[in-house]
């Protein structure tokens, strides 16, 4: 018996390869904090703290922002039967159903596991998505729930948290042993954290813009209708840009978890810290998807 | 899912458990006898017709097939959430259980076993019905009895559970109920 649901090798390669790295910067970050002779214990107690509290109230926080409210299958009929009949295809628990009223058409999945998450639509998505694209949307964020990218990416931020906070404790001065080495040793400190921290970030986005991959191409299987989460990736990914970005700003933070971001920025430097891939690489990959489904 | 699935955000869709179907006819008799319901002799397939040909050959196949070996009564209806269903309709359970078996075996042997969402029986106490629904991911089945939307006849379905529990494989977290409005075949 033959399967059509064959993993992207390719996607794969790099995601292992990305997390890899990451692993890397982490035990390297740590290796030089040692040799500098710094006990870096109580940086990443806190970091690893911060990030804990985090992922795990991270639907409470989620929601509590963006001003969403948790819905009942009566108030939203709709909406709580697609979600339904996806998990019962995907065989996952089901998570909570949450509307955020708001005119930026959007949706995001968070939650510390698959039995403890929520996925939120925004009014502003409910209003310009039809069935079909609504489902191709919530099929991506279930896969995001599916595939724990909230506690992934929680993890894979610890090294550039850790750095951040070391860079601004150097910075005053709160590190370091009280000899006449401190200048040099609080220098050393912040040139190493301060690249650990770009290199983590970059490695982060990377990983966040396969992560976004992943959830679509688990999405558009789930549902076999590449071409709808295609259709509702353009008609956001066009809504995103047409709104003034006052509004938008109040979002941002959120960017890693949302379906589609926020903020369209320029070309080159832009892409390589953007949270999602371009809106061609991810169509172009459904259409792969779609010809694979089809034959 | 595996951890290696979840760290590599590389998930497929679960492969469907065909064969506790053979269970409804036992359950059927336990219905009759416990509850004086019978089967209405219907009973209905659900799953998601992916886009392209390859799948419309399938269930293009399947037809030609049922209605070359036997003849159940079959109607193929598109429900509002972009699900495909085929109703069987026959006078013997075994039949209708028979038939539906075969849809899915021809679903899943065309690789499009993912694709299966559900399907149900639908039975009828005193002009009340109720189905029993077969969730194919997990292998087990739940009651479902339609007031009005969005009304259900919970305790007729938590009586179905208990009353169920030795024939076939019944749904245990309540959560996976998941209704089924206007389903063909109820």
């Amino acid at each position: 018996m033959k399967s059509r649901y064959a993993s992207d090798r390719g996607l794969t390669a790099r995601m292992t390869g990305t997390m890899f790295l990451l692993g890397l910067l982490y035990v390297v970050f740590i290796a030089v904090l040692i040799a500098i002779g710094l006990n870096a214990g109580f940086v990443l107690v806190f970091a690893v703290g911060l990030l804990f509290a985090q992922w795990y109230f991270s639907d409470s926080i989620a929601l509590h922002s963006m001003g969403a409210r948790e819905v009942t299958p009566e108030q939203a009929p709709q909406l709580h039967g697609i979600v339904d009949r996806l998990c019962a295809m995907a065989e996952m628990p089901k998570p909570r159903v949450a509307i955020a009223d708001v005119d930026m058409p959007n949706a995001f999945a968070t939650g510390r596991s698959p039995n403890r998450s929520v996925v939120c639509v925004t009014t502003g998505l409910l209003r310009r998505l039809d069935e079909q694209e609504l489902e191709g949307v919530l099929s991506h964020e279930l896969s995001h729930v599916a595939h724990r990218d909230v506690l992934v990416m929680t993890i894979a931020s610890v090294a550039g948290v850790a750095a951040g906070f070391l860079t601004r404790m150097a910075l005053w001065g709160g590190v370091g042993r009280r000899d006449s080495n401190t200048a040099l040793v609080s220098l050393a400190i912040i040139a190493v954290s301060v690249l650990v921290y770009a290199v983590s970030f970059v490695l982060t986005r990377m990983l966040s813009r396969y992560r976004e991959l992943s959830a679509d191409r688990a999405g558009a299987l789930l549902t076999g209708r590449p071409t709808a989460l295609a259709s509702a990736l353009q008609k956001v990914s066009g809504d995103m840009a047409a709104i003034p970005t006052r509004d938008l700003r109040k979002a941002e933070a959120f960017n890693a978890f949302f379906f589609a971001p926020a903020l369209a920025g320029g070309k080159s430097l832009a892409a390589l810290f953007a949270t999602h891939p371009p809106l061609e690489q991810r169509l172009e990959q459904l259409a792969k998807i779609s010809t694979q489904l089809g034959t | 899912m595996g951890f290696f699935d979840s760290l590599l955000g590389r998930s497929e869709p679960p492969k469907p458990d065909l064969d506790q179907l053979f269970g409804l006819p036992s359950a059927a008799i336990t219905l009759q006898v416990s509850l004086g319901a019978l089967p209405t002799g219907a009973g209905s397939v659900a799953f998601r017709a992916p886009e392209g040909k390859a799948f419309a050959d399938v269930v293009a196949d399947v037809k030609q097939l049922l209605t070359a070996t036997s003849d159940p009564d079959l109607e193929v209806t598109h429900d509002a959430f972009g699900y495909t269903w085929i109703t069987v309709r026959a006078s013997e359970i075994t039949d209708v259980v028979n038939a539906l078996h075969a849809i899915n075996v021809s679903i899943q042997d065309a690789g499009f076993g993912p694709q299966l969402l559900c399907s149900l029986v639908g039975f009828e106490r005193d002009g009340q019905r109720f189905a029993l629904v077969y969730l194919y991911k997990r292998g087990s089945f739940y009651p479902f009895a339609p007031v009005t939307e969005p009304q259900r006849d919970s305790v007729l379905e938590l009586q179905l559970r208990d009353l169920l529990r030795d024939d076939v494989n019944m749904e245990q977290d309540l959560t996976r109920w998941f209704p089924v409005w206007g389903a063909p075949g109820l």
